[in-house]
């Protein structure tokens, strides 16, 4: 079995990965890191979102083999140097953006993606970002809300 | 209110673990030595299984063990645990249902052998392998030609395909009848309540784990109630006593109730890590749950609304298929029965109902509860008749709905239930007031202005949550009892560890269930942790279902919070020589009245493990309680809902312009966690109404099995919604005053949706009086063409 070497959270790491193993099974059995989820299996729920070389990618589509040497970013490696809630994180805590929490990685993750080419998106552009994240638990309310008051928007007067 | 206490909106403190990636979830965990399951499932819906050749899988890399219906020979079936009596007082056919499938297959999914192996990939391999030879049988999907004379029979032992006829309330048939035959008007609506597939984001999972030392076994599963599964499958399926069996849930990623059931893979884990020694590992992926999960809902029925000159509701008649499927799931029979007829009564005083269900096998997935289980089909048919009526009578729907409203408590209705509170004027009052039904004209002017049809749907909906009391249920055919648990125990410096039945898969318990004790006692709620889905460290419990944590397992904790605070009185009454009657507890202080005299909570705590000066003489020491809380009466929330759409008159298309909901759940304690739950109820509501639906072709093909075809709601189909539950009349017979708010923005929100869109399309010039769901753009576009 070939050794799959990439960066993940900034640090380097390397393990035995078949050719078939998704980069979702990588995260979660090679490397232990299990905060990025699965949902489905057909590439629609969006649980296992992270992020390659910057982009927004949904790790069951995508062998391990192809992220060979690219910078990966998972949920884990979203919270502040000390360890406390990163922004976003903590959007999602203030507003009750979670409630089982299997969601939350992809959602963090697509949020975040989001944040980073659209910086004050209108609740229309969270919406139509999110259309490949699925939640079962919020009905999107209080994503939506989180996702805007992480980018420093008053949605108060959105969502009330 | 304590700092934190009843009523304060404090952000969950398990989030931190669930942003941080460091939830533990089921499938999270691996054991030491693990080995991986898959399933080889039946591609037919029906068929005889005359042989299953596992020869070539034996040989794959990495097999450890084949095992197929003939392994289970032995071991029980997967028992239901609701025995339905039927109206001729026949109990119901009740099927066997073997962990793998014995003689026939019954629906694409039933699992008829299973590999063990080194890997998932390898037991995956290996299970294509395997060939079943299988005679396909015509199979029956259509519950009404499933009850036509020479049907095939899902069941070659049960006399037909017909579970149970059931009629409630029987006695009071002949006099609905009557009431029918002098009304002066009679609404009739045949409608479908569509099947649904639960889909809780994260799948089942389940790994058994067997210690050959000691005998133990361990099942770790996705459960939402690890004390029912244990007593399940330890008595009825595989014989393992209690205290040889563990059943753990840990983090697990929301159930909606499709994870309340046993299911078989869960057997079947804790089986074969026996077999072969091994801890013993099933993920199921999403295909797989779209075939094995029990799907809800599934009901076709007629309903007729009689009404006097003056308007007033004078009876009601319900018929009633309900499709539970190729098996008995562990609670379907109650769901079309108990947890449906005893709602009919809405929010109405209707002095006459009777309710008749037959409950049909078919060769499709078991069906069962999935949030409100029969209560949202009780309310989506009555609020869709008020409706239709209002139509056919020319009277405004809210006033109709007002005329005929309860408005005395307790109230005792036809359908064998008693209402202990509510206020239905008021949360009308207050729907009409956020949803500013007042300007809603305007809307629909500025709407047409747009080219778009714009509607207005209103309804009301109640609830029986908090289920239940044990001697009631028994004799309804419930063969459990459903009071909850809890142990309070008190550590020596002061804070508190709360090991509750009740199990949390999203709600906030870890967050909400400590604002009590928190309250009770005056201290901080971060002095209180909980403990919860483990059956090692929780007293025998019933689980999270049917909106009963907090009104069940929190009157539990305060039961036993009280026996807590009652003992460490008696403490403080020693520690300061006073009369135990004249000790108070106050913002974590006990005190004696009158006198300047107080003992903090942590010196009484202590005092109790480091008995020196105590009075032993009298009380142990210690400081611990447990107390099993048995409700009196079911609890009632409701409210009213209103949704307004928009449908695009060229293709059909509905969007949801607004969404608001005005609630009574009694007392609130978090009121950000009741937020939510009313939003992600109103989520999956306007899922069942606008987009989903499991299709099921004539062969037993689930036609949509996976998210590329099933229409999940996401986030740009949704609204924000404007929610309320300022109106609040507490629950009178538990201790916490509360209701429950799981289920009711599933319950409520369906109608509203297809009242809204009936209103639209009428407005647009249609007499159309009815739709059924998913309101697709296709069917609305073909409704608007007739
Ligand atoms: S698990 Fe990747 S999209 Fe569902
Ligand atoms: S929080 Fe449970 S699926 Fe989103």
């Amino acid at each position: 079995m070939a050794q799959v070497k990439m960066t993940v959270n900034g640090k380097a790491v390397s393990a035995p990965a078949e050719g078939r193993m998704l980069l979702s099974t990588y995260l979660r059995e090679a490397l232990g890191m299990t905060g990025t989820h699965v949902g489905c299996d057909t590439g629609q729920c969006g649980v296992c979102a992270v992020h390659v070389d910057g982009k927004l990618v949904k790790s069951c589509n995508m062998f391990a083999a192809e992220a060979e040497g690219a910078e990966v970013t998972t949920v884990e490696g979203m919270a502040n140097e000390d360890g406390s809630l990163g922004a976003i994180q903590q959007a999602f805590q203030d507003h009750h953006g979670l409630q089982c929490g299997f969601c939350t990685p992809g959602m963090v993750m697509a949020a975040s993606a989001l944040l980073k080419v659209n910086s004050k998106p209108t609740e229309a552009e969270v919406r139509a970002h999110l259309s490949g994240n699925l939640c079962r638990c919020t009905g999107y309310h209080n994503i939506v809300k989180a996702i805007m008051a992480a980018s420093g928007q008053d949605v108060a007067v959105a969502a009330e | 209110m304590a700092d934190g206490g009843i009523g304060a909106p404090n952000k969950r403190r398990e989030d931190i673990r669930f942003l941080t990636g460091k939830g533990n979830y089921t499938d999270d965990m691996n054991k030491r030595g693990q080995a991986y399951v898959a399933f080889a499932r039946s591609q037919v819906a029906h068929g005889t299984l005359k042989g299953v050749d596992t020869s070539a899988a034996q040989e794959m890399p990495g097999v450890v063990r084949v095992f197929t219906g003939a392994d289970f020979a032995e071991v029980g079936g997967i028992p239901c645990g609701w025995q339905i009596t039927d109206k001729h007082g026949e109990v119901m056919q009740e099927p066997a249902h073997p962990v793998l499938a014995q003689g026939k297959v019954r629906h694409v999914g039933d699992a008829f052998a299973a590999v063990v192996a080194e890997t998932a990939e390898q037991a995956r391999d290996a299970a294509e392998a395997i060939e079943a030879d299988i005679d396909e049988l015509p199979a029956v999907v259509d519950m009404k030609a499933a009850l036509a004379d020479g049907a095939p029979k899902v069941h070659d032992d049960l006399t037909s395909n017909l579970c149970y006829d059931w009629g409630f309330v029987e006695e009071n048939k002949g006099a609905v009848e009557e009431a029918f035959k002098n009304a002066a008007h009679v609404t009739t609506l045949d409608l479908v309540n569509n099947r649904l597939v639960a889909n809780p984001m994260e799948p089942r999972v389940a790994i058994g784990d067997y210690d050959s030392s000691s005998g133990d076994s361990t099942l770790f599963t996705t459960s939402q109630n690890p004390h029912v599964i244990r007593l399940l499958m330890g008595a009825f399926v595989l014989g393992i006593p209690e205290h040889k069996l563990r059943v753990v849930a840990p983090d697990v990623g929301g159930g909606f109730g499709s994870k309340i059931f046993h299911y078989a893979e869960e057997a079947f884990c804790t089986f074969a890590a026996k077999a072969i020694d091994r801890p013993v590992k099933w993920t199921s992926s999403r295909s797989e749950a779209f075939i094995t999960d029990a799907h809800g809902r599934d009901h076709v029925t007629t309903i007729q609304l009689a009404l006097d000159k003056d308007n007033n509701f004078t009876a009601l008649r319900t018929d009633t298929h309900a499709n539970m499927g190729a098996y008995l799931s562990t609670f379907a029979p109650s769901v079309p029965t108990w947890l449906h007829g005893t709602l009919m009564a809405g929010n109405y005083k209707t002095p006459l109902i009777y309710v008749n269900v037959k409950a049909v096998f078919t060769n499709t997935v078991p069906v069962d509860a999935y949030r409100g289980a029969g209560r949202p089909e009780a309310t989506y048919q009555l609020e869709r008749v008020i409706s239709k009526a209002a139509l056919e009578l020319g009277v405004d729907p809210i006033a109709l709905r007002r005329q005929n409203f309860i408005t005395e408590f307790p109230y005792a209705t036809p359908v064998a239930v008693e209402y202990d509170t509510g206020d239905y004027v008021a949360t009308m009052d207050k729907l009409e007031e956020i949803a500013d039904l007042a300007g809603f004209e305007k809307r629909a002017a500025a709407s047409k202005a747009k080219g778009k049809l714009r509607g207005l749907g209103v309804n009301c909906y109640i609830e029986a949550c908090g289920i239940a009391p044990s001697n009631l249920v028994g004799q309804l055919g419930a063969r459990a009892g459903l009071y909850e648990s809890a142990t309070v125990r008190v550590n020596a410096t002061g804070g508190l560890v709360v090991m509750t039945g009740s199990h949390s898969h999203g709600q906030g318990h870890e967050t909400a269930f400590p604002q009590v004790i928190a309250e009770m006692i005056g201290i901080d709620p971060s002095m209180v942790e909980i403990v919860h889905g483990d059956t090692a460290n929780t007293p025998m419990g019933m689980g999270t279902y049917g909106s009963r944590s907090l009104a069940v397992g929190g009157s539990a904790m305060f039961k036993a919070t009280e026996k807590i605070i009652a003992k460490a009185k008696k403490i403080a009454a020693h520690l300061m020589e006073a009369a135990e009657g004249d000790v108070e507890l106050a913002n974590g202080e006990f005190s004696v009245a009158g006198t300047d005299k107080s003992v903090a909570w942590g010196d009484v705590t202590l005092a109790a493990y480091v008995p020196h000066n105590y009075p032993l003489e009298d009380i142990e020491p210690g400081l611990e309680e447990t107390a099993f809380y048995d409700p009196a009466n079911f609890t009632y929330p409701s409210g009213a809902y209103a949704c307004e759409v928009e449908v695009d008159p060229d293709t059909g298309k509905v969007t949801i312009e607004a969404f608001a909901a005005a609630d009574d759940f009694g007392n609130i304690v978090n009121p950000m966690i009741v937020d939510g739950q009313v939003h992600g109820g109103i989520g999956q509501g306007i899922g069942q109404a606008l987009l989903e639906g499991a299709v099921y072709d004539e062969d037993g093909q689930l036609l949509n099995g996976s998210f590329m075809d099933y229409a999940m709601p996401r986030a740009d189909d949704l609204p924000f919604y404007t929610v309320d539950h300022s109106c609040q009349t507490p629950c009178t017979h538990n201790p916490l005053g509360v209701k429950g708010c799981g289920e009711a923005g599933a319950i409520g929100s369906p109608p509203a949706v297809v009242n809204a869109v009936v209103d639209a399309l009428r407005r647009g010039g249609s007499d159309i009086t009815h739709i059924d769901m998913p309101l697709t753009p296709s069917r609305v576009w073909a409704a608007m063409q007739k």
